[in-house]
């Protein structure tokens, strides 16, 4: 697995001026955010036709943000890195934008937003990069701050690399316990390139989570039977001593140039009783 | 930063804070750019706005007279009003200056647009 950003350095110092260049350039990392930025739009279920103020956590170079323009919206965008935000002007983005760290709150006046969408910010969270910084205190904290300032029927749609379960355990408990409804979408659950996590969270009641992507229903009822098959297939070896195995040994040793006998329909046979 | 943004911005992340609205604008550098005039945008935008603080950052600007100091139904069917606040709040853009939180006195920079709101490890 690649190695993970969140474990070489803290946010504002992981993405300096080089790898803040990377956003602007590097047409791969475009393609795919503002790809999840379309996804996280798409969650957020906004009303048709609408202008929405719409807060984006963690802009960075302000992609996602031109997904939003696109779509008609305004935007405000908070990041912890200065070079991100540098590039997002340097791009001449529409959306406003704010300087500050997700985990010491959201200094916004309630009831101030449509909507917010996160990409890729939210495991940061996860992290304590300095002594005083508890995850736990830190999540809660931005999901009750955020909480506040989302109006009523608001979604607020994150989309996260978690490292591992228990990562996704303390995000989901922490929103829940700020007040929100909702739960996690996983896209494209059985690829391991394309799966994307979305945290969709919803301020007024609890209503149905939307369908994630490259899942049929048939998918997701757990196929035993082919799961041992296919265990057995993944060994890739026949079993020992079987006809397969033999003609597979043999095949090996003609293409290592050693003196092997043809194959015949005697070949694996059992010999009967008589010897 | 916008002055839209302005109008939503407060300091009660740092501690101890309870309101921390408005913050005192201290504009040292502004400059105007232009945006698409929305007026369905401004309208659902007017129910979200603080009408004291969107004429305090006015007169820091020195657009008070465009904007009336009350706010009114009247705004929502007045075109031109409508067309000056789309002014004030989404095209005057403020480039240097500072943000002062009403309680505590905490400045808050504003470098090259953009508004510093990070807080120091004894704030949080």
């Amino acid at each position: 697995m690649a190695r993970r950003p969140e474990h070489a350095a803290p946010p504002e110092i992981y993405y300096n001026e080089d790898e803040a260049k990377k956003y602007s350039s590097n047409t791969r990392i475009i393609d795919i955010q503002v790809e999840m930025a379309e996804r996280a739009l798409e969650l957020l279920a906004l009303p048709e036709e609408e202008p929405c103020l719409i807060l984006d956590i963690g802009c960075g170079s302000g992609l996602s943000g031109s997904v939003l323009e696109d779509n008609e919206h305004m935007w405000i965008g908070m990041d912890i890195s200065k070079a991100m935000l540098d590039i997002a002007v340097d791009r001449e983005v529409d959306g406003d934008l704010v300087l500050g760290d997700m985990g010491e709150g959201m200094p916004f006046r309630p009831g101030t937003f449509d909507g917010a969408i996160s990409i890729s910010a939210l495991q940061w969270l996860c992290n304590a990069d300095k002594n005083y910084h508890n995850p736990q205190k830190r999540l809660y904290h931005f999901f009750s701050t955020l909480f506040s300032c989302l109006s009523r029927s608001a979604r607020a749609v994150f989309q996260f690399y978690p490292e591992n379960s228990d990562q996704i355990e303390m995000i989901t408990t922490q929103s829940m316990r700020a007040g929100f409804y909702g739960g996690l979408v996983v896209d494209y659950p059985n690829s391991s390139k394309a799966k994307k996590y979305y945290l969709v969270l919803m301020t007024g009641g609890q209503g149905p989570l939307p369908e994630a992507l490259g899942e049929t229903a048939e998918d997701r009822k757990a196929s035993y039977i082919r799961k041992r098959d296919m265990a057995r297939e993944a060994r890739g070896k026949p079993l020992k001593k079987s006809r397969d195995w033999i003609l597979a040994k043999k095949e090996r040793r003609r293409r290592q140039g050693k003196d092997t006998r043809m194959d015949t329909k005697y070949t694996g046979r059992k010999r009967s009783g008589r010897f | 930063m916008k002055l839209s943004t302005y109008n939503f911005l407060t300091s009660k992340s740092i501690r101890g804070v309870k309101v921390g609205y408005p913050l005192k604008l201290v504009v040292s550098k502004q400059d105007e750019v232009e945006a698409e005039f929305n007026p369905t945008f401004i309208e659902r935008l007017l129910p979200k706005l603080e009408w004291s603080t969107v004429y305090l950052s006015a007169e820091v600007v020195g657009l008070q007279e465009d904007i009336p100091k009350e706010f009114s139904d009247d705004i929502v069917s007045n075109q031109d009003v409508l067309q000056k606040l789309h002014h004030l709040l989404l095209e005057v853009d403020i480039l240097e200056g500072q943000l002062e939180c009403p309680e505590t006195g905490r400045v808050f920079p504003i470098k090259d647009g953009i508004p510093n709101m990070l807080l120091n490890e004894d704030e949080v």
